[in-house]
């Protein structure tokens, strides 16, 4: 009785989450049909050609781009899509537009301001970029500091972090002696797992400590939004926040600062002259030191934009595969396997999180840790 | 290329999104966290210490309890030993004491007996030679009565002497 309840449990949630998933793409899909499809009409009444042929070309036009579709998917966004309704109007929230322009100085405005491409005070977005026009008619594009989608997503995402860490640390401060329980007793294994296999013995046990805050917020900064970019649909989920190369070249940025910050004597010692190499070869081998300085945190950096990205396409591409075959048929396939992605991408979200913050560790240890010879 | 070119108001949110983030929870989560965990685990190695330390402890007591008991039981038995030691001198120098007096108590009614019974004897004797000698008397009255038989009487009692 209850092992049927809790299959039909399960059954039950599995069907939600596999609408859920497919949900959104549904309504952007039909997006891009209805937008192209528009686009085609502004084109054609352009070239004044007549009415059938506009037909027929909107009616070529009207086949499912899935590489723009994933890449729309993928990239930032001024605002953020919830979904498109039959009649092709989009329902999204919109975003706040922050310009430093050279000729308006300072600007702040509602991204639904230039949706559809609506021009706003000279300003226009353009295949997802935003576009002054100035006094000369010429088109440039201003300093964007816009709060984007994913932005905004590493915002609440943040904001859930700290809910989550400062409620638990409150809890610590108060008993010190509690035993974890609830959420805290899944979280402080983790914590212990950074600081036991991550922390120790990378970085040494004298001086650990010390970068414990930073592989800690690393860790569960790209945890967070890894796993809230993998939920598809409403407003906090969905941004590719650490499948953007701006966020990844900040953490591994943050990396290398502390790394090269906290580098012992022997760890530059090794690098303008390497003990135990002729000196003669010093002209091959502090160019390659130099560049082997820069190339761990461009590593650390690629890694996890191209994982996070990759996963998103994988499943982007799985879903698209009913748009493309234009069938229900494929329908449970393409369910089924973007199912067993999202799980391989669950354990994605983790690993990558696990990798970036052994890899920082490893390499603050590299340059903090006493040498011996 | 859109894709791999960074943009700059992202990384400038990112940055300070991050700074930030950074700060307060090293402020108000890690610190609070990483000194009651460390504080937990030094107080679980302490009673953990604690804990063999005392185990040591019991072992060790448990020991000298057993000594103790086997001591305390060495002491039994030698006591037992003494007392029965004790007890059998005791019975054995009562029965001896018991036989002496019995024998001295056999003696002195065997002595008495003995007194008694010469004394009894000496009375029957005193008695028996009274009487004999009144019967002596008598007969000798009588026999005596004549001179005959005086005479005959002294034949006799001169034969008597002759034959001793």
């Amino acid at each position: 009785m209850l092992k049927g309840n809790k299959n039909r449990k399960l059954i039950i949630v599995s069907l939600i989450s596999a609408t859920l998933t497919l949900f959104p793409y549904f309504g952007s899909a039909q997006n891009y049909n209805e937008t192209s499809g528009q686009d085609e009409h502004v084109n054609d009444s352009h070239s004044a050609g007549n009415h059938t042929s506009d037909f027929e070309d909107s009616h070529v036009e009207k086949e499912f781009n899935a590489g723009e579709f994933i890449l729309d998917h993928v990239k930032d966004s001024h605002e953020w899509h919830l979904w498109t309704k039959a009649d092709g109007s989009h329902v999204s929230v919109p975003l706040p537009i922050i310009l430093l322009s050279k000729e308006q100085g300072l600007v702040a405005f509602f991204s639904s301001k230039l949706a559809h491409g609506h021009h706003y005070n000279g300003f226009f977005i353009e295949e997802g970029k935003i576009y002054e026009e100035t006094t000369n008619h010429e088109s440039i594009a201003p300093l964007d500091f816009s709060i984007t989608k994913n932005v905004a997503g590493m915002m609440i995402a943040s904001l859930l972090i700290l809910i989550l860490f400062i409620r638990m640390g409150s809890i610590y401060r108060k008993k010190t002696h509690t035993v974890p329980s609830g959420l805290n007793g899944f979280l402080e294994p983790m914590i212990l797992f950074i600081r036991d296999d991550i922390a120790i013995p990378n970085i040494g046990e004298d001086k650990y400590e010390k970068f414990m805050p930073y592989l800690l917020t690393v860790f569960f900064f790209i945890l967070m939004n890894n796993l809230m970019g993998l939920v598809p649909a409403v407003i906090p989920f969905g941004a590719n926040v650490t499948g953007n190369i701006a966020v990844t070249l900040v953490l591994s940025t943050i990396t290398f600062i502390i790394t090269q910050l906290n580098g012992t004597k022997t760890y530059w010692k090794h690098i303008v002259a390497t003990p135990g190499v002729p000196f003669w070869l010093a002209p091959v081998m502090i160019p390659v030191e130099i560049i082997g300085l820069f190339s761990k945190p461009f590593a650390l950096m690629i890694r996890l934009f191209a994982n996070i990205t990759a996963g998103h396409i994988i499943i982007l591409s799985l879903v698209s595969l009913i748009f493309i075959f234009k069938s229900f048929a494929i329908a449970p396939v393409s369910i089924a396997f973007v199912l067993f992605m999202d799980c391989i991408e669950i354990l994605v979200a983790f690993l990558q999180a696990y990798v970036f913050t052994l890899l920082s560790a490893l390499f603050i240890g590299l340059a903090a840790k006493e040498h011996h010879h | 290329m859109d894709l791999v070119t960074p943009g700059i108001g992202l990384i400038f949110w990112t940055t300070i999104i991050f700074s930030i983030l950074l700060f307060l929870l090293k402020k108000f989560a890690w610190k609070p966290i990483n000194n009651a965990v460390k504080n937990r685990e030094e107080s679980i190695k302490a009673a953990l210490s604690a804990a063999d330390k005392a185990k040591d402890e019991m072992l060790l007591l448990q020991a000298d309890n057993e000594k103790i008991i086997k001591e305390a039981r060495n002491e039994r038995d030698l006591m037992m030993k003494e007392a029965k030691e004790l007890k059998e001198a005791i019975i054995s120098e009562a029965k001896e004491k018991a036989e002496m007096e019995g024998k001295k108590l056999i003696e002195q009614a065997r002595k008495s007996i003995q007194n008694e019974k010469s004394s009894a004897i000496n009375e029957i004797k005193e008695q028996v030679a009274q009487l004999s000698v009144e019967i002596a008397e008598k007969i000798l009255r009588e026999e005596l009565d004549n001179d005959q038989q005086q005479k005959a009487l002294m034949n006799k009692l001169l034969d008597d002497i002759k034959l001793n």
